[in-house]
């Protein structure tokens, strides 16, 4: 009887996450289809399927832009890690007295509307010369990612049983040591996590990439909205080049869900 | 301040270049006669005829070694954001930027584009007089010329011959508003609506056959002296009118409608009219994505108390001001805009493909005259009879006609758009809306006024 | 500890404040105090002067007269811009869409976050893909999103939403016409889904399964485990994914631009602040109200931390 309701339950969940995951599902068919028959009405559901859109993107130059996107997500990542873990790691292991105060400045940086700073870092950034310049792009969105990191990480180190931390401490172990041998590898999935989140942002960041470079840091997203056409069809191969700007993550997501999961789950998976 | 700052960068500029030049020059003598290579990043729309340049653009970096030229395109909103923010802050991003005809002449008159009369009256091959004298009135301001069109559009009333033959029901070439709401009403059936019209509030979507429709109503954004129009008689009946039609007619879910939308329920034989920008004629005559190719008629734009209410638009390639290329950039404007680019276009991608719009010459090409017949008579002879000096029945102080030549006019119309959407959607009536919107519009004509 | 918990933080085992360091010196405490702060300052320097230095920036910008095509008339016009922030018509109306949209979809995201979370912690065929599937839309492109549910999912002809009501025997719904406010709400709830829970299977995934098995042997049903084991355990968990998922979706623009543009109580701050900066080019007001926008998001948060989390927290201890 309870292996019968077990069934009846997995058999729902499949169809529920199917229903969730349907309209992803369908962008991949439509990258498949022509624009005619991606736009016939009503809609066809038996059609020639091939790979032209797919060659149309990358006709189209999306080399560059992915790797464009590579650089800045992937940097902007590596440098929030940095400053990030020592950052959690000091608010952690001593509560300075303004803990919750620093805690919230980091936070409340993330509630100016990007529509409101975008002017005036168009404008610094031009008279630093710094428009249209990769490594520019990758420093603001440390910054956006900077406070959810912090915020994260640090619920995370709280996590770490403090009895380690002084055996380690008793050992004669200095502050580095401390971290990078004895902490960071319990925190491994945990960060592990916060990577993947802040490369997703970067990763899909629109507002600052359209507006702040053009070509040569010119990443994926407006690429991708360059694929919108006032003037006729577009859904089949924006379709295919949302398709090939998702994989990376969807990769990365599936390697990391593992990690991803247990490293939000940390602390009580003993 | 400023002034100086900039002089001691640009003296930076050109110190540094010298070296750099003096540098070339002594390393490399025969590196070819056209100086150093020059990369121009060139910001456009990404619509068909954009896209077919960037796949010609080859063509002339080949004829002009040394010059390599980088397309960026963008949707539409975000280019206007983009190259707005760059024009105005002098950032000098783009060398070449594609503006709209509602901007040419407010950013020429800024002197934020260069001045293109010199370089193309210069030029006798490339025949300036031969640019639609109506487009080329929207792109001056005191007889000088700030951008080339690249294409050109006007409106125009397409109707499903087919649907209109099974309905025993005719289509004159100047119809009357009443005659297509009458005949609307008679083709709307479950299967397919009587009339697609806009309804994605926008000033470009929206409003742009909106106003058209509000002119030849006898209504106006402004009158003579900038006092704002918006909850007058004559623009509240032509809005009542287009959204009584919508409402009675129209199709489905008309919010989310602007050209993309009704152009796929026409092409599958969804609607019977359309009234639309002219260049939809060349897509839905395109038998690979349309169902209803060669089944349809284009007649003039719905008229009321004018006589031609069709709009003017065009998409023009100018050179910002601060393009430190400003030689190449002209070169590929030109280029781009040329008889010659059109035969290259014809030639290799199709006569139907030519950018419509822009030169007269383009109508008597003959290979683009049998390949365009449904639709290239009836876009020339309309773009050649609206009056964008005064398309309504009332004289108008700016040039141009489903749009006011003033910066705040886009959020005038945008906000406008978005109070009428309500009034589509049934959450306010048409009175209401138009009187929050001519509070709106009056603030941006008291600006004018000082 | 009497201080509002503004980080929803897993709190350490209380101790009592004498006893904290039971073995360390005060010097040792000094030092490590000093430790922490030198760990603090890269990241807090960075985070001051990339996001302050604009802010401060945007502050100056909200003072001035500035549309930026009539770069002759700038100048100094102090509130003028504030002025228009609290007297014009947009300001409260924008606020109140802000309110609902934003609340709406975070709580539907939760709620469906939260069913997900337990229907995935189970055991079953596939769970790996499963879960990988459920992630997905949190993956996309905002744009891509809002573009895909336009044409593909809502649209009136052709969206498979339709289609399936059509199946179903029910009228096919102008989503955009009709129901904006929805229509926005459904696309945030669909994208912001997978992140709640996401961090919602964590906390369940560190439930301590003997607990739940003792409850269920002492013949507590299911429906009480979960509301008096489960829902206090997933209390910080449940906060931490509030207050993230509310920070990136008052952020939200794309479904707006892209569906309903603003009308049908859809125009939220955010959309309000990109039409006075990018369509109204008024450099000025869209600074007024990003600093309006601003010091209102803060002092709600902080209002909302202090009170509501607290009494979440003070519920979940019963």
């Amino acid at each position: 009887m309870p292996k019968i309701k077990g069934s009846i339950i997995t058999a729902a969940t499949w169809v529920l996450v199917l229903l969730f995951f349907f309209p992803i599902g369908w962008m991949v068919f439509t990258s498949l289809k022509s624009e005619g028959d991606a736009a016939s009405i009503p809609p066809k559901f038996l059609v020639d399927l091939n790979f032209d859109q797919y060659a149309i993107v990358f006709d189209r130059g999306m080399g560059s832009y992915l790797l464009n996107s590579l650089s800045a997500s992937l940097g902007s990542t590596l440098i929030v890690l940095l400053l990030a873990i020592p950052c959690a790691y000091g608010l952690s292991i001593r509560p300075i007295k303004k803990v919750q105060d620093v805690l919230f400045f980091f936070i409340s940086t993330r509630f100016l509307p990007a529509a409101a700073s975008i002017l005036p870092v168009f404008f610094i950034l031009k008279s630093l010369g710094a428009l249209d310049n990769i490594t520019a792009l990758s420093l603001l969105y440390t910054a956006i990612n900077l406070p959810i990191a912090v915020w994260m990480m640090r619920s995370f180190f709280n996590e770490v049983p403090m009895e380690i931390v002084e055996a380690a401490q008793i050992d004669g172990a200095n502050l580095r040591t401390e971290l990078t041998k004895v902490v960071l590898p319990i925190l491994m999935p945990g960060i592990a996590a916060v990577a993947l989140i802040c490369f997703i942002f970067a990763w899909n960041e629109y507002f600052l990439a359209t507006l702040l470079t053009t070509f040569t840091a010119r990443t994926t997203p407006p690429f991708l909205a360059s694929f919108v056409d006032g003037r006729g069809q577009f859904l089949a191969v924006l379709s295919a080049a949302s398709t090939v700007a998702v994989l990376p993550v969807v990769i990365a997501g599936w390697v990391a869900q593992k990690q991803l999961v247990r490293g939000l789950a940390m602390g009580a998976v003993k | 301040m400023l002034v100086k700052k900039r002089a001691l960068v640009m003296g930076a500029g050109l110190a540094i270049t010298a070296v750099l030049l003096s540098g070339c020059s002594g390393a490399g003598a025969g590196a070819g006669a056209a100086g150093q290579d020059v990369t121009l990043t060139l910001a456009t729309v990404n619509n068909p005829q954009m896209k077919d340049m960037e796949s010609l653009k080859g063509t002339f970096e080949k004829e002009n070694p040394g010059i390599k030229v980088n397309f960026v395109q963008m949707e539409e909103g975000d280019l206007r954001a983009a190259v707005t923010a760059d024009v105005a802050s002098g950032a000098g991003q783009y060398d070449v930027v594609t503006v709209g005809a509602y901007e040419v002449p407010q950013w020429g008159a800024q002197g934020w584009l260069t001045d293109l009369t010199p370089a193309l009256t210069s030029d006798a091959a490339y025949d300036v007089g031969d640019i639609l004298p109506p487009v080329k009135t929207a792109l001056s301001v005191d007889g000088k010329q700030y951008a080339v069109p690249f294409y050109g559009e006007s409106s125009i009333l397409m109707y499903n011959k087919e649907m209109f033959a099974a309905a025993g029901l005719t289509m004159s070439n100047n119809p009357t508003w009443q005659e297509v709401a009458a005949a609307a009403k008679t083709l709307n059936t479950p299967d397919h609506a009587g009339i697609c019209l806009r309804g994605k509030p926008g000033w470009g979507d929206l409003f742009a056959p909106l106003t058209t429709v509000v002119q030849t109503f006898g209504g106006a954004w402004y009158d003579n002296n900038w006092n704002a129009q918006v909850n007058s008689p004559a623009f509240t009946e032509g809005v009542n009118f287009y959204v009584d039609l919508l409402k009675s007619a129209g199709e489905k879910d008309p919010v989310s409608n602007s050209f993309t939308e009704c152009l796929n329920q026409l092409s599958a034989g969804k609607v019977a009219m359309w009234y639309d920008a002219s260049v939809a004629a060349s897509i839905l005559e395109d038998p690979t994505t349309s169902k209803v190719a060669g089944k349809m008629g284009y007649v003039h734009a719905p008229v009321y108390k004018t006589k031609e209410s069709g709009w003017l638009w065009s998409w023009n390639l100018a050179v910002p001001a601060t393009s430190k290329h400003a030689d190449a950039a002209v070169k590929f404007a030109k280029w781009a805009t040329s008889k010659e680019y059109q035969q290259l276009v014809g030639t290799t991608l199709g006569w139907t493909r030519v950018p419509p719009g822009a030169r007269t010459s383009t109508y008597s090409i003959p290979e683009y005259k049998t390949a365009a017949a449904a639709f290239a008579p009836i876009t020339l002879e309309v773009m050649n009879a609206v009056n964008p000096v005064q398309p309504g029945l009332n004289p108008q102080p700016w040039v141009g006609i489903q749009y006011v030549t003033i910066p705040e006019f886009q959020d005038v119309g945008n906000q406008v758009a978005q109070l009428v959407a309500d009034a589509i959607a049934g959450r306010t009536t048409v009175e209401e809306a138009l009187a929050k919107g001519q509070v709106i519009a009056q603030a941006a004509g008291d600006k004018q006024k000082k | 500890m009497t201080t509002a918990s503004i980080a929803p933080v897993r709190q350490r085992t209380p101790v009592p404040p004498g006893e904290e360091s039971g073995t360390a010196t005060r010097l040792a405490l000094k030092k490590k105090g000093r430790q922490a702060r030198a760990l603090v300052m890269p990241a807090l320097i960075f985070s001051l002067v990339l996001t302050q230095v604009p802010f401060l920036v945007t502050i100056v910008f909200s003072m001035l007269q500035w549309n930026q095509l009539r770069p002759s008339e700038i100048k100094f016009n102090w509130f003028e811009n504030y002025a228009v922030v609290f007297t014009g018509p947009d300001f409260l109306p924008s606020l109140m869409s802000t309110v609902v949209i934003t609340g709406s979809s975070v709580v539907l995201s939760l709620l469906l976050g939260l069913f997900f979370a337990v229907l995935l912690d189970r055991k079953f065929m596939g769970r790996g893909l499963a879960r990988t599937l459920m992630i997905t839309p949190f993956l996309i492109m905002p744009a891509a999103a809002a573009l895909l549910w336009k044409w593909s999912m809502l649209d009136v002809n052709v969206g498979m939403v339709n289609w399936a009501l059509n199946a179903l025997g029910l009228p096919s719904v102008a989503w955009n016409t009709d129901l904006p406010v929805v229509t926005i709400v459904i696309l945030l709830t669909w994208q912001y889904t997978p992140f709640m829970m996401l961090i919602l299977l964590a906390g369940l995934q560190s439930q301590s399964r003997e607990v739940l098995e003792a409850a269920s042997v002492d013949g507590a049903g299911p429906w009480r485990t979960f509301q008096w084991m489960t829902l206090p355990h997933l209390r910080q968990y449940i906060e931490i994914s509030t207050l993230l998922g509310t920070i990136m979706m008052l952020q939200a623009f794309d479904p707006i631009a892209i569906m309903t543009k603003g009308t049908g109580g859809t125009k939220t701050l955010s959309y309000l602040l990109y039409e006075r900066a990018f369509i109204g080019l008024d450099v000025g007001q869209a600074a007024a109200f990003g600093v309006v926008t601003v010091i209102i998001t803060i002092a709600v948060a902080s209002i909302a931390l202090r009170t509501l989390f607290k009494v979440f927290i003070n519920g979940g201890d019963r």
